[in-house]
């Protein structure tokens, strides 16, 4: 190839890992340079050759397979007849991506006022229906504006949780720390002592286990029926995740949609909006054992590891699958540290567990808690805060 | 003895088969790249599916030694990349007093020399070595290690160097084959991801998996091998919590080997289903209808691929 040609094929790598970025895929520019340098490492002549290699460079995570395999279908048709829908591509793709809604704004203005007007991108479910094949006709696929929340009740709670979430719960790690009361003794350090007094005195330090934060999973329903608690819920979250971090979340109505990296943002407004273009079964209908089913099979082992505690958050009312949902709750129960049920029905003071739903869970949990108003939010950290098994006022009586 | 590394993709798919490694093209790909940039290769996939086994093929087929670090929680520089051998210090200091020996400065470079070093894997990997060439470093279960030994890890493997504080810094004349393995108990961080070429090992397909077994049990007859193969890629097809890898194929042809069978029945795999399936939900969602649904399906795939 000349020199040009390689050129060439080197900008248009850097454009196609652009074009993958704007698609939702984290590509960093040291990644695209070695897609360039890879690429003449193997001197590719096979297409199959050429996508494995841009591959194996660009895409870190299995979940963008997907991704990248339409966006180098489509990137690297042949050339000559689809100059066009190429260069259509690049502006477009960069909106198709889910970013920050401020982003999204501002590229909309930018596009006005552009002398001439770019194709539409395609909306977001759209997208999505494009990509998950068929989908119920029970769900219902409705994108609510949940940044309403006031914003006095949202800075006090979010002032509220920065005060205690230090508070939590903490796990003993198998790490070694220095610990004068420890059980092990510290030869490097006993060592390194003596060493400083002329090796003549042994002073034994000691070591022992040190403590963690074990990780956090919440599992949240977002069906119609918990639509007045969810979005609150969902700034709790969020504001945990900002306080203590390792907070992996999950909404949960007909299906199971993980949105701990749309919940990272910083700013909670964004975050929560992120999430609602996230899930696509906002407010309708509520499947907890498939729900539950898929988190079981798809993610308990890759976010479950290394004790972790998780919240469901649901209030449980599930007229069907007695059985399923049973070996569902009792899977999830085993393979966690905690698993702590808040239910916002317990409001009621006179709360009876009198649902099918409710009472094929309620022998799986370790523990049902409020969550209806600030008030519980705060007794739960202060719960969390404390060590061992807390049997609450609300447990005996429902039990 | 070191082999040369491979020269293109089509040598290091010969170089594996060679070594009765069955990989495909797209794997070939990464690895001959992750040769070529000497760049850490990390492995991601279902527990089963021959991670660990490429670094062990690796080394077999370069002639290289193979360092393996198995992660866990709490693993810690001490027992990933060196420590002091107290016992052998502390007499040493005691000897040197009997001699009448003062000199704290003496003392202490005496004592912390390269004689009193335990070298862990890491460093192992590091120090250079002339007559071998760049050994293959396997960090085996990266995922099970917490996330401030990745930290650390993320050092060693951007410079490939680490600094006693005692000796001095430690480089790698040639940067060592780094393969790191994880089942993704839990998510990678991405700066370390980034400083790695990334793979995801599915579970193959028919054709392959049979090459596998011929390959790897050559006692296995041709028939018993189709119909192995045939009804484990029915069963991946059901709902299972944890599907059978490939590792599961292989010991479950070894066990019938081992029994004697030449081919397999709804009795057989009722009997045996504990080699293929590793947790009891799984095992009693196979009732003997649902085995012999299975069975019939993977006749009909025999059939159909003839």
């Amino acid at each position: 190839m000349t020199a040009a040609g390689e050129l060439r094929l080197a900008e248009q790598i850097v454009r196609f890992a652009r074009v993958l970025r704007g698609a939702g895929v984290k590509v960093g520019p040291g990644a695209a340079l070695d897609a360039v340098d890879a690429t003449e490492a193997v001197g590719a002549t096979k297409r199959q050759d050429f996508y494995w290699t841009l591959h194996a460079t660009l895409i870190k995570r299995h979940e963008d397979d997907p991704v990248f395999e339409q966006a180098f279908r489509l990137f690297w048709r042949r050339r000559d007849p689809n100059e066009a829908i190429m260069a259509a591509m690049l502006p477009t793709a960069p909106q198709a991506a889910v970013e920050r809604p401020a982003q999204r704004r501002v590229q909309e203005a930018l596009q006005d006022d552009a002398p001439m007007r770019l194709p539409k991108p395609r909306p977001e479910d759209e997208r999505e229906v494009d990509m998950r094949g068929s989908v119920s006709d029970i769900e219902i696929l409705r994108h609510k504006d949940f940044a309403q929340m006031s914003a006095a009740e949202l800075a006090k709670a979010e002032r509220r949780i920065r005060e205690i979430a230090l508070l939590w719960e903490r796990v003993p790690s198998r790490r070694l720390v220095p610990d004068p009361r420890g059980h092990r003794i510290d030869l490097r350090r006993t060592l390194r002592g003596s060493l400083r007094a002329g090796g003549e005195l042994i002073e034994l330090k000691r070591r022992a286990p040190g403590k963690r934060l074990p990780p956090l999973v919440a599992l949240l329903d977002i069906s119609g029926s918990m639509s007045d608690y969810s979005r609150v819920v969902l700034h709790f979250l969020h504001a945990l995740g900002e306080s203590r971090g390792g907070v992996s979340t999950f909404l949960f109505g007909t299906r199971l949609t993980n949105v701990t990296r749309a919940l990272r943002t910083r700013d909670p407004d964004a975050a929560l909006r992120a999430c609602g273009q996230a899930a696509p079964d906002w407010s309708g209908g509520t499947w907890i054992s498939s729900s539950l089913h898929r988190f079981n099979q798809d993610w308990s082992r890759r976010v479950l590891g290394q004790g972790a505690h998780v919240l469901l958050i649901t209030d449980g009312l599930e007229r069907e699958g007695g059985d399923i949902l049973a070996r569902e709750m009792d899977r999830l129960h085993r393979s966690c540290r905690r698993l702590i049920w808040l239910n916002p029905l317990l409001r009621y003071a006179g709360f009876e567990p009198r649902a099918q739903g409710i009472r094929t869970m309620l022998p799986h949990v370790d523990e049902l808690r409020p969550v209806h108003n600030l008030e519980s939010l705060e007794a739960l950290c202060e719960a969390l805060g404390r060590r061992g098994p807390i049997l609450t006022n609300q447990t005996s009586a429902a039990k | 003895m070191t082999t040369p590394l491979p020269g293109s993709i089509d040598d290091t798919l010969k170089l594996l088969g060679g070594a009765n490694y069955v990989a495909d093209r797209p794997l070939a790909t990464v690895v001959f790249l992750a040769l070529k940039m000497k760049r850490p290769l990390l492995l991601e996939g279902e527990a089963g599916v021959g991670k660990t086994e490429i670094a062990n093929v690796l080394a077999k087929a370069l002639g290289r030694r193979l360092i393996r670090l198995q992660c866990y929680e709490g693993l810690d520089t001490a027992s990933a990349l060196y420590e002091w051998n107290y016992a052998a210090q502390m007499i040493e200091i005691r000897a040197a007093e009997a001699e009448g020996v003062r000199d704290r400065e003496r003392l202490v470079t005496d004592v912390f020399s390269e004689k009193f070093l335990v070298k862990r894997p890491l460093l192992e990997a590091l120090t250079p070595d002339a007559s071998a060439g760049p050994p293959i470093l396997l960090i085996d279960e990266l995922d099970r290690a917490d996330e401030a030994f990745e930290a650390f890890l993320l050092e060693v493997l951007a410079d490939f160097q680490v600094t006693i504080p005692e000796l001095g810094t430690v480089k790698a004349a040639e940067p060592p084959i780094v393969i790191v393995t994880s089942n993704r108990t839990r998510e990678i961080h991405d700066a370390l991801k980034r400083r790695c070429l990334y793979h995801w090992i599915g579970y193959p397909d028919f054709a392959r998996e049979l090459s596998i077994l011929r390959a790897r049990n050559p006692g296995a007859s041709e028939r018993l091998a189709r119909e192995i193969v045939a009804f484990v890629q029915a069963l991946r097809q059901q709902e299972l919590f944890k599907a059978p890898g490939i590792a599961e194929t292989l010991d479950w042809a070894s066990a019938l080997v081992a029994l004697g069978a030449d081919r397999i029945d709804a009795a057989t795999v009722s009997d045996t289903l504990g080699v293929v399936l590793k947790y009891q939900d799984d095992i009693a969602k196979l009732d003997k209808p649902r085995v012999e649904g299975l069975l019939k399906q993977a006749e009909t795939a025999l059939k159909a691929a003839e």
